[in-house]
């Protein structure tokens, strides 16, 4: 229990998505104008992580790792390892859709808010790389590292962890962006550039928290 | 021979380079740009990884565009890009594991770069195979370039050597110069691509 918690803690603040790994850049620039879509596309990128994250890891260690029970029963203990690009993605795409078509016949008005930004968010980087971490991280001992993820609860507590890190990220920068309007910032850094200034000094403030020995 | 270099193919390539280049200017790959330039030798190597990839799927989905139900193309060229980075990440570890140690994840993530899937969309599902692969090795190229500059600042910055060669004399070291640390954390590559772009805006306004 203390692990999945310091797991949860440590993905929102230490191994922050956006100003540690920078994923999930190219969304998180264009959709940080207003705090209200910031805040629907900060959700929806939450929900999505925590339905593909476990699933991936049941596919890694059950599907395509040689070892695992699926793997011994129907395929007798292949390496199918090398497949995990392709299928991971798979998995993010097929969710992506079925998520879109959920919240297009639930919540008309969230799907029309949310726009062209729903369908991109399979080629989130931010999605990607949660799985790809995780996958880096089953072979980590949860004994002495608290990034170990060895069990079906931990995905949930670093997908819904780095979802939150994500949403706490996009939704800060637009409230300073909403600010920035009104500021006299010199022409050609307007727009992008000062955007990118103020992540890094963004990023710079949570480099406090990389200390946190949890 | 003439048809295939003429003059709109010269700046399907070029553009890219400079005034339509994919990261300044398209907003287009920032999260690899900013991950891997802590060093210019995982730079480089991302950079031209990055560019064989686009070029061959833009290839191949360029091939394909009129085959491919529109419902269902994003899955088609996930899959076709996810092929391909598999194939350059097995290459990549067989001859410079090292290097693909540096890049771990961010060789996956090349699937989810968005200049393959904005390039993808834009450009090759509209033209010819050939026009589509001169705009990607130039989107390519504009991409690795601007790593190169990033990653070249960083390592000076930040190590006083370039792709791992000392050029930094130790007198500098005696006379009290020390190496900023800071250039080696990712907040600074975030404000070095912001002046970057910057310097690029400047640049190009002023030309116009």
């Amino acid at each position: 229990m203390e692990h999945f918690f310091s797991l949860f803690v440590r993905s929102i603040f230490v191994d922050n998505m956006i100003f540690s790994f920078f994923l999930g850049m190219c969304s998180y620039l264009a959709v940080s104008k207003t705090v209200k879509t910031a805040m629907g596309l900060g959700i929806a990128v939450t929900f999505v992580l925590l339905i593909t994250v476990p699933v991936d890891y049941l596919l890694q260690t059950q599907v395509l790792d040689e070892n695992g029970a699926f793997n011994q029963a129907v395929l007798g203990g292949q390496d199918l390892t090398f497949l995990a690009f392709i299928l991971f993605i798979a998995v993010i795409a097929g969710i992506v859709q079925l998520v879109e078509m959920v919240v297009e016949r639930f919540s008309p008005s969230l799907y029309a808010s949310l726009g062209i930004f729903l369908p991109l968010i399979a080629v989130n980087c931010a999605i990607m790389g949660a799985s790809l971490f995780m996958q880096q991280r089953i072979l980590m001992d949860p004994a002495t590292e608290t990034k170990a993820i060895g069990c079906i609860g931990d995905t949930f507590a670093y997908a819904l962890g780095s979802g939150i890190g994500w949403l706490l990220a996009i939704v800060g920068l637009a409230a300073i962006r909403e600010k920035m309007a009104y500021t006299n910032v010199p022409k050609p850094l307007q727009g992008l550039g000062i955007t990118f200034i103020t992540v890094g000094l963004m990023a710079m403030a949570f480099m406090c928290l990389s200390g946190l020995d949890l | 021979m003439g048809k295939l270099f003429s003059k709109e193919n010269q700046e399907v390539f070029s553009n890219p380079l400079n005034l339509n280049n994919p990261v300044v200017v398209q907003v287009l790959g920032i999260c690899s740009a900013l991950a891997v330039t802590s060093q210019l030798k995982p730079a480089i190597v991302m950079g031209l990884s990055v560019t064989v990839i686009t070029a061959f799927s833009n290839l191949i989905i360029s091939l394909l565009r009129k085959t491919i139900p529109n419902r269902i193309r994003i899955i088609v060229q996930l899959v076709v890009v996810a092929a391909l980075v598999t194939i350059v990440s097995m290459i990549l570890k067989a001859y410079v594991y090292d290097v693909s140690v540096m890049l771990s994840v961010y060789v996956g993530l090349i699937i989810t770069n968005c200049i393959l899937m904005g390039r993808l969309e834009a450009f090759a599902m509209q033209n010819g195979p050939w026009e589509s692969f001169l705009d990607e090795i130039g989107n390519g190229i504009g991409y690795a370039i601007i790593l190169v500059v990033v990653g070249f600042v960083r390592e000076l910055l930040g190590a006083g050597s370039i792709l791992g060669f000392k050029v930094l004399p130790q007198a500098v070291y005696d006379a009290g110069y020390m190496n900023n640390g800071m250039m080696t954390m990712p907040a600074m590559a975030l404000i070095l691509l912001g002046c970057v772009i910057w310097a690029h805006r400047a640049y190009n306004d002023e030309k116009k």
